[in-house]
């Protein structure tokens, strides 16, 4: 009990002191808004700018999740494939770390042309950015499956369906599950990143799109304001990939023993 | 009779030039209790894996029931030195799996590795996690895995050496009282001469690598035996013909007796 309170209390006391701080700096200071807005201001925008920023918010959260949930199928398929045949690894595995480590930035011009749709472009985008991690960490979870229990599964005679299923699969998710949580955070940058490079366009648009239209207006409070949301979704995801990590190996797994 | 399990002129050489085993004849009676002692890195785990079939032979023969391992599926069981269960799975499914993967549903089989639990003492520990349980408890499982398809040959891999001596002495009670209860022809590697003797009606000493036989002995103390022989001077006359091979072996030839 006493740990959890300090698990909640202790951070929670540390943003309010640094919060207050930074409203103190800006009052005492006299700095002016388009400088560094104090955070009462920058809520206050939030409050006012609502309605605006919750559907952009809305949409970033739509390309991040779809993106990140396209990175886990490819990335689970991906690497049962390779650990299934070598020679398709062998084939397949350059193409995926060209992928990874091509800035993204520099590829996503190209995407926006070849995509009419600009919600499909930055899903392509943020899927490239978030998949390599949970391709890459099943890989290794796929073959560090204890060599005993495959041994064992040799000597009754199981087939590769059931090698997969009795001990591949889960030797693998605790793996699958450190993957996910960089992959998490990664949807969430790729999606503002590409954002960024696609400019205001179209119909629907992100938070990105908030920034850049209030930095061209230099409306710093909003930009904080759009900014804050942003910072707010990858927190939510991370506190929701830990509690994932939780439930799932909670009961067995080193990594959540307490 | 024909025997069980046979090594004829059995060399083993691995990639990389380590000659494991070489030239071992061994013939092992249904039924038999046999252990197979030696130092340290001197190819009893060898012998193992290829009656197992999960080392093919450089030359030689490897048979079971007469026929060369791997031309069909023999009932063979395997104990390795670490209790080897899958963390995620309770105690009784980690028994269950041998099961489970010759398609029995999950019912039946949980129900057959309940009891197969309750034969090692651990009935009340069924749905206990690995990580739950003791040293000791984790091997009693890997045991009632071992047992639960009822296999006709049981191969043990220095199964206590990583147990402390109580729970090694009382291990070693129960593997006997399971064996005379099943039948099955035992196959147990060690590096104690005690438990060597202790356990078997044949203790057969291997040299250092690469592995060869050295001394054949029978050892003709009436079963059931009990901690109690462990005191008496033909147990220990038995130990020392033991150990006295292994020290032959040890000694370089002419070399004089310290």
């Amino acid at each position: 009990m006493t740990r959890w309170r300090a698990a909640v209390l202790v951070p929670a006391a540390a943003g309010l002191a640094a919060l207050a701080a930074w409203e103190a700096l800006v009052r005492l200071r006299g700095i002016p808004p388009y400088i560094l807005p104090a955070p009462s201001l920058i809520l206050r925008t939030l409050w006012d700018n609502l309605d605006s920023l919750l559907v952009s918010w809305l949409y970033t959260i739509k390309i991040t999740f779809g993106a990140l949930l396209l990175a886990l199928a490819g990335g689970v398929v991906l690497a049962a494939a390779f650990a299934l045949s070598r020679t398709l690894e062998l084939a397949l595995f350059p193409f995926a770390i060209a992928l990874q480590v091509t800035p993204i930035v520099a590829i996503a011009p190209l995407i926006l042309i070849y995509v009419d749709s600009t919600t499909a472009s930055l899903l392509i985008c943020a899927f490239i950015v978030a998949f390599f991690p949970v391709l890459s960490n099943t890989l290794i979870g796929l073959r560090s499956a204890d060599p005993n229990l495959q041994d064992l599964l040799t000597l009754y005679g199981a087939t590769r369906w059931q090698r997969l299923r009795w001990l591949l699969a889960p030797s693998a998710l605790p793996y699958l599950i450190a993957g996910l949580k960089i992959s998490g955070g990664l949807a969430l940058i790729g999606a503002v990143v590409a954002e960024f490079a696609a400019g205001a366009a179209g119909r629907e648009t992100g938070l990105a799109s908030r920034i850049l239209e209030a930095s061209f207006r230099t409306e710093i409070p909003k930009m904080y304001a759009a900014l804050t949301l942003v910072a707010l979704t990858g927190v939510a995801i991370y506190l929701a990939s830990n509690a994932l990590s939780r439930a799932l190996l909670g009961r067995w797994h080193p990594s959540e023993r307490l | 009779m024909s025997a069980k399990i046979e090594l004829a002129e059995v060399d083993k050489r691995f990639a990389g030039g380590v000659e494991a085993v070489q030239a071992l004849s061994i013939a092992i009676e249904p039924g038999q209790f046999v252990s197979l002692l030696g130092p340290s890195g001197c190819g009893k785990s060898t012998v193992l894996r290829l009656v197992a079939g999960l080392e093919r032979p450089t030359a030689g023969q490897v048979r079971v029931d007469g026929l060369a391992v791997g031309t069909r599926e023999a009932a063979i069981s395997y104990v390795f030195q670490d209790p080897t269960l899958m963390p995620w799975a309770s105690a009784e499914d980690n028994v269950a799996l041998p099961l489970r993967i010759k398609r029995i549903a999950r019912a039946p089989a949980r129900e057959q590795a309940r009891q197969a639990l309750a034969g090692v003492g651990l009935a009340d520990r069924a749905r206990a996690l690995p990580a739950q349980l003791s040293g000791g408890m984790k091997m009693r499982v890997s045991i009632a895995r071992a047992l639960i398809t009822r296999p006709d040959a049981l191969l043990l891999d220095e199964p206590f050496a990583a147990l402390d001596e109580i729970t090694r002495h009382r291990l070693n009670d129960e593997l006997l009282a399971l064996w005379a209860e099943q039948g099955p022809t035992a196959l147990f590697v060690t590096h104690s001469v005690f438990e060597a003797v202790y356990l078997s009606q044949r203790v057969l000493v291997m040299s250092g690598q690469p592995g060869r036989l050295v001394a054949d002995l029978t050892v003709d103390l009436p079963y059931p035996r009990a901690a109690v022989l462990r005191l008496q001077p033909q147990f220990l006359q038995h130990c020392r013909r033991v150990t006295d091979a292994l020290e032959r072996d040890r000694l370089p030839a002419g070399a004089g007796r310290p």
